[in-house]
């Protein structure tokens, strides 16, 4: 039997959900409380999801908080972003063995894991979307990620909860998860009648959904639905404006505010780190000691380095103020020419996270109302 | 030509061999490989090749030799660091890993019918000497051919041999400077700029090549543009830090563009206003 149409589904249905996830072979990824923050890691079962706790979120700041309902994800997103898996932060590229023989180089095997990611919320789907375009749809592709995103089921969320730190309706990618999902829920009730509203977005999805206990949805939860997104809308902690980013910053690339957040960046790098679209990688060569066997593997980098810019004689962008501006202006401007897509999806990650609360919705309106006058 | 179906992953590298080392100056070695599993599929002037000193690391490195013969694959090598060194050091019969080649090279078919000025700085001259190579063996397809040529000392002039009987031929003007010499030389002295006012070529019909350390083709372009050549004849190779040399890693972006992909070549108008920039 098919599902069409919108479907209620309560909290059974989404235990099943996971169970029938697992038997379906998937590995199932999903939201869940470690070290006081909200990861993402392999789950089993609903009760490892964050029922009952949110987040506060300002610049430089994350804490749980519990809630005083059951909501299952009523937060915003936390230090991880689902490129951990599809785009892991280390990936053997090849081995080698020395023989009497000669060299012979092995490429390392496609993975075969199959993900079933839950709770992806907007933001993340776009920007899923974005390393597809970056990683597969250029002349060269990365196979490790294709085998791997082709092999995604994705069980998308709208948002119920905006982080203070979140500008997804700035960059035009959320609250509301639209993209390539199977299915997207709607937390409604929490409480009492605490249920989800269920959409399918792909032929999978709709196969799954008609395995799990379910009815049709009443105008009323559609209804509830849409408003819970309205709210959320309504409730963005922060906002950019991303129409004009472009010419902006290209216009702007010797501005004095990069000295300024330049004086506060430590070139740390975790806004690259936490960033869900950042791509950038580079490579590790180790060899056993008697040299016999090779490997080379590939490793998430960060522009904030010096080593990234290095050639002979010296990094090209030596200063913190020119690191600075290449991620900013690579997220916001340049990645529109590479890519036909901008870098950043507003999840606001990289302003939570920074340890000194660097803001990038901040900085751009610096640049633009410096040029007001 | 673009793999797009996934199979091949473009970060394994084949294997080839060392078929001939040869020195080509203080620290620098020419080495010819041979790619163990296919013919070379051929190479266009100012492309690159990832080369591999298995247990070392890979780096970019311009193929310098003659795209007449697509299954030497020539490379000019300076010992700078750990992986140049590991790669100078290889001896015939040793393996390297090889990736490419790749990027967009030199305007070759721009060329014909016009007159050309190729300004050379150090090492740069590499990724050049297959465009003379290529000129040379069809040299009345373009009008003056004109190379312009400093290193820092005549013992870091590079390809000395093959200058000396370009020299001979009439059909190419070669001038080469260093920037300091003891008494047995009788060359110009001072950088490779300054041998542009001098040069004799036609400024409306003249495409200029460049290639060197970043600085020297600053100067050059400034030159070249005092000389009356418009932005759009100018081209540059462009050196950046390389992991994959295939648009994925993000290492070689100069603003828009990734050096890798989009280049290294590239006619000036396009990074014209990035290259105003510092550090960018
Ligand atoms: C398109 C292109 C063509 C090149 N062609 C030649 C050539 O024909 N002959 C030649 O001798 N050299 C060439 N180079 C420079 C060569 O790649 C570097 O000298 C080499 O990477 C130095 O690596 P290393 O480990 O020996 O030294 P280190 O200086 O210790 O380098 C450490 C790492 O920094 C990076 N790096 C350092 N210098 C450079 C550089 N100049 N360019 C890019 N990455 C760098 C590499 O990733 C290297 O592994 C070319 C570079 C590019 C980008
Ligand atoms: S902006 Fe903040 S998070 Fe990013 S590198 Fe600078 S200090 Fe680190
Ligand atoms: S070298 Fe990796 S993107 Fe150009």
């Amino acid at each position: 039997m098919e599902t069409s149409g919108t479907v209620v589904i309560t909290l059974e249905g989404l235990e099943s959900l996971i169970g029938l996830l697992k038997r379906r072979g998937y590995r199932v990824i999903g939201p869940t409380v470690r070290d006081q923050a909200i990861i993402y890691d392999e789950i089993a079962a609903l009760a490892e999801l964050p029922r009952g706790w949110t987040d506060e979120q300002q610049g430089g700041l994350y804490r749980l908080v519990p809630r005083d309902d059951d909501a299952v994800f009523g937060y915003a997103v936390g230090p991880h972003s689902w490129k951990k898996f599809l785009h892991p932060p280390t990936e053997l590229l090849w081995t080698a063995e020395r023989t009497e023989k000669g060299l012979r180089v092995t490429p390392a095997p496609l993975p075969d894991e199959r993900f079933a990611f839950i709770g992806v919320r907007g933001c993340d789907l776009h920007a899923i979307a974005i390393q597809d375009r970056v990683l597969t749809h250029g002349g060269k592709i990365d196979p490790h990620y294709r085998a791997r995103r082709e092999a995604l089921f994705i069980v998308a969320v709208n948002c119920a909860v905006a982080g203070a730190t979140c500008f997804c309706v700035s960059m035009q990618t959320g609250p509301k998860a639209t993209g390539a999902y199977d299915l997207a829920l709607t937390e409604l009730g929490r409480e009492e009648d605490h249920r989800f509203v269920v959409e399918a977005g792909s032929e999978a999805g709709r196969v799954v959904l008609a395995e799990l206990p379910h009815r049709a949805a009443t105008e009323k939860d559609i209804a509830e639905a849409e408003a819970v997104v309205s709210a959320t809308a309504a409730n963005m902690g922060r906002s950019m404006r991303s129409d004009d980013l472009h010419e902006l910053l290209l216009r702007n690339l010797n501005h004095p505010r990069w000295d300024e957040v330049a004086a506060r960046c430590l070139t740390c790098g975790n806004c690259t780190m936490v960033c869900p679209t950042c791509f950038c990688t580079t490579v590790e060569d180790a060899t056993d000691l008697a040299g016999h066997r090779i490997s080379r593997s590939q490793r998430w980098d960060s522009c904030f380095t010096m080593d990234f810019s290095f050639i002979h004689g010296g990094s090209v962008r030596a200063s913190p103020r020119s690191r600075y501006r290449q991620w900013m202006t690579h997220k916001l401007a340049t990645w529109q020419d590479q890519f036909g897509t901008m870098g950043c999806v507003g999840c606001g990650r990289c302003i939570t996270w920074c340890p000194v609360g660097i803001d990038i919705t901040e900085e751009v309106a610096a640049i633009r109302d410096s040029e007001q006058h | 030509m673009a793999d797009t179906d996934g199979t091949t992953d473009p970060m394994v590298p084949r294997l080839a061999r060392i078929a001939r080392r040869r020195r080509d100056g203080p620290q620098v070695w020419t080495l010819e490989i041979e790619a163990e599993d296919s013919a070379g599929a051929g190479f266009a002037p100012g492309q690159f090749n990832m080369l591999t000193a298995f247990g070392v690391g890979e780096v970019p490195i311009s193929l310098s030799g003659d795209p007449a013969e697509p299954d030497r694959l020539v490379h000019t090598i300076r010992a700078v660091g750990p992986v140049s060194t590991a790669l100078t050091r290889l001896g015939p019969g040793e393996t390297v890993g090889l990736r490419g080649p790749f990027g967009v090279g030199w305007p070759m078919a721009e060329l014909a019918g016009h007159d050309v000025l190729i300004v050379a700085g150090g090492l740069g001259l590499a990724p050049l000497r297959p465009v003379l190579y290529r000129l040379l063996a069809e040299r009345a397809r373009y009008g003056k051919v004109v190379l312009l040529y400093g290193t820092r000392s005549p013992q870091e002039i590079l390809f000395r041999r093959q200058i000396e009987s370009w020299r001979r031929r009439l059909d190419i003007d070669i001038e080469v400077t260093v920037d300091h010499a003891l008494g047995d030389w009788h060359g110009h002295v001072g950088v490779v700029t300054t041998l542009i006012p001098r040069a004799s070529f036609d400024p409306a019909h003249t495409i200029a090549l460049v290639c060197g350390p970043e600085v020297m083709m600053r100067f050059a372009i400034a030159a070249l543009r005092d000389a009356g050549l418009p932005d759009t004849a100018l081209f540059l190779s462009m050196e950046r830090n390389m992991k994959c040399a295939v648009g994925l890693c993000g290492h070689c972006q100069i603003g828009p563009v990734f050096a890798c992909r989009d280049g290294p070549v590239f006619r000036f108008d396009r990074l014209r206003n990035v290259l105003a920039v510092k550090e960018i």
